[in-house]
């Protein structure tokens, strides 16, 4: 390891990956520091992104790709469910990967670009000079060592420390802070196209519980819920274990996870002199869906574009890095996220009879395209008395 | 004070992102809380196993 770099990102996930490799691309000398000993384990998620998002950052490969999804499920708190297929929709719907070969095949793409990788390797607090980020502290198994750089990305994840011992404020409200759970249950009767999502104040408080098919009989079996509606007796793992034992009781657990998703507005400034802050670390996660690796990756490419520029103008202030926070929220993932925070609002406040109420008259939709927009955008059209309450949502889609 | 049940934590996580000190820091698998920890009990409301609790004093 130097004692300097053009850049240093703190985190080997997805976001840290991108940005990395995009930055050594661009011909900047970078180090990637990753805390655990090996990229992607242990795994904290439910593994989904769609196929169209995700080509724009590599190229599917069966090797990290678990199942491949054409379809949704949604099942309401009384049990009718509605399923919408993508066969219209051409090539689109998603995967569900294996992050552990994944994240490591992102790595290995970026160290093959030129970037420098370190496992094991943490960082404990940055160096900040005239009140600027001037690189970071790392810890290497007892070894501590100063290492400098023009900019820092922060891409630590849903714990994200590193932006707040540079003074911003990154704690999730409790009442944001998905608390989740997840099995990989295997031997289970599947669809193996179909994701399904089921929703209801007893099976999963402000939250869902999620199958995403992993195989023909395998799949991930999660659960989240409002932070606020934790409680002994009554955490993530015992909403999970009750509706396992409802829905998969035959099932076999051959891994057991637990995770933090934070679905809050994404933090109100995502630079500061010498900082950039990426992906979860940002709070980024899609409020609605909980998905992250899209947009961890998606900021992870702004970040670099202009910190490559910054670097090599010789201006990391926090002005000049300021093009990246407006980048993407100007984008459309900017705006996605924006709409989807006030939908899920909206959502959380729903009673289980409101739920089934919805789910039954979206049943009987000729829903083409399954997207959060679209689903909303017909609701509406379908339930006309919903605009009372939506108001502000209804204004919210127009203007997205 | 804050008392870490390792034999149930998951080392998620969660607990570091709610928690309105920074008091919480996850070392690989190994939480660490340190003495900005007010007691104020977020981070064990939202641990999704029950590894976190508040007792009033050292147990023994």
């Amino acid at each position: 390891m130097k004692s300097r770099y053009d850049a240093l990102v703190i985190g080997g996930g997805p976001g840290g990956a991108i940005a990395a490799g995009e930055l050594a691309g661009a011909g900047h000398s970078v180090c990637l520091v990753e805390k655990r000993p090996a990229i992607g384990a242990p795994v904290r998620c439910a593994e989904g992104i769609g196929k169209d998002v995700l080509k724009e950052f590599i190229a599917p490969d069966d090797r990290w790709i678990s199942a491949e999804i054409n379809g949704a499920r949604i099942v309401a708190p009384d049990g009718v469910s509605m399923t919408v297929e993508q066969q219209m929709a051409g090539s689109k719907v998603g995967y569900i990967l294996d992050r552990k070969i994944f994240d490591r095949d992102l790595v290995w793409q970026a160290a093959s670009r030129g970037a420098e990788v370190h496992v094991k390797t943490r960082a404990t607090g940055p160096i900040v000079e005239d009140g600027a980020v001037k690189g970071a502290v790392l810890e290497t198994c007892g070894t501590t060592r100063k290492v400098k750089a023009d900019v820092v990305i922060a891409a630590d994840g849903v714990e994200s420390k590193f932006a707040r011992w540079c003074g911003v404020d990154s704690a999730v409200p409790l009442r944001e802070l998905m608390s989740c759970a997840q099995y990989i249950l295997t031997d289970i009767d599947i669809d193996p196209g179909l994701t399904v999502f089921y929703l209801g104040n007893k099976v999963a408080p402000e939250g869902y519980a999620w199958v995403f098919p992993k195989g023909d009989r395998t799949a991930n079996v999660g659960i989240g819920i409002s932070g606020r509606r934790s409680r002994d007796g009554n955490r993530a793992r015992d909403y999970l274990d009750r509706f396992v034992a409802a829905q998969f009781p035959g099932g076999k657990t051959i891994e057991y996870i637990v995770g933090g998703v934070s679905v809050c507005r994404p933090l109100p400034c995502t630079v500061a002199d010498g900082l950039m802050v990426v992906g979860d670390a940002a709070r980024l996660a899609d409020p609605m869906t909980g998905g992250g690796i899209y947009n961890a990756m998606k900021t992870g490419r702004l970040a670099a574009g202009v910190a490559s520029e910054s670097i090599s103008s010789g201006d990391c202030s926090s002005s000049a890095l300021m093009a990246y926070d407006r980048a993407w929220r100007d984008s459309k993932l900017g705006k996605t996220l924006e709409r989807n925070w006030r939908i899920k609002e909206y959502f959380i406040t729903l009673s289980d009879e409101k739920l089934n109420t919805i789910i039954h008259s979206i049943s009987k939709m000729n829903l083409k395209d399954f997207s959060v927009f679209n689903l909303v955008k017909e609701l509406i059209r379908h339930n006309p008395r919903l605009l009372l309450e939506l108001k502000g949502l209804h204004d919210s889609l127009k203007a997205g | 004070m804050l008392v870490i049940h390792r034999e149930c934590c998951g080392y998620c996580g969660a607990c570091v992102s709610v928690c309105p000190e920074g008091a919480l820091e996850l070392v690989d698998a190994f939480l660490t809380v340190d003495n900005a920890c007010r007691s104020c009990g977020v981070c064990a409301r939202v641990c999704p196993v029950g590894a976190l609790e508040v007792c009033d004093e050292e147990p023994v």
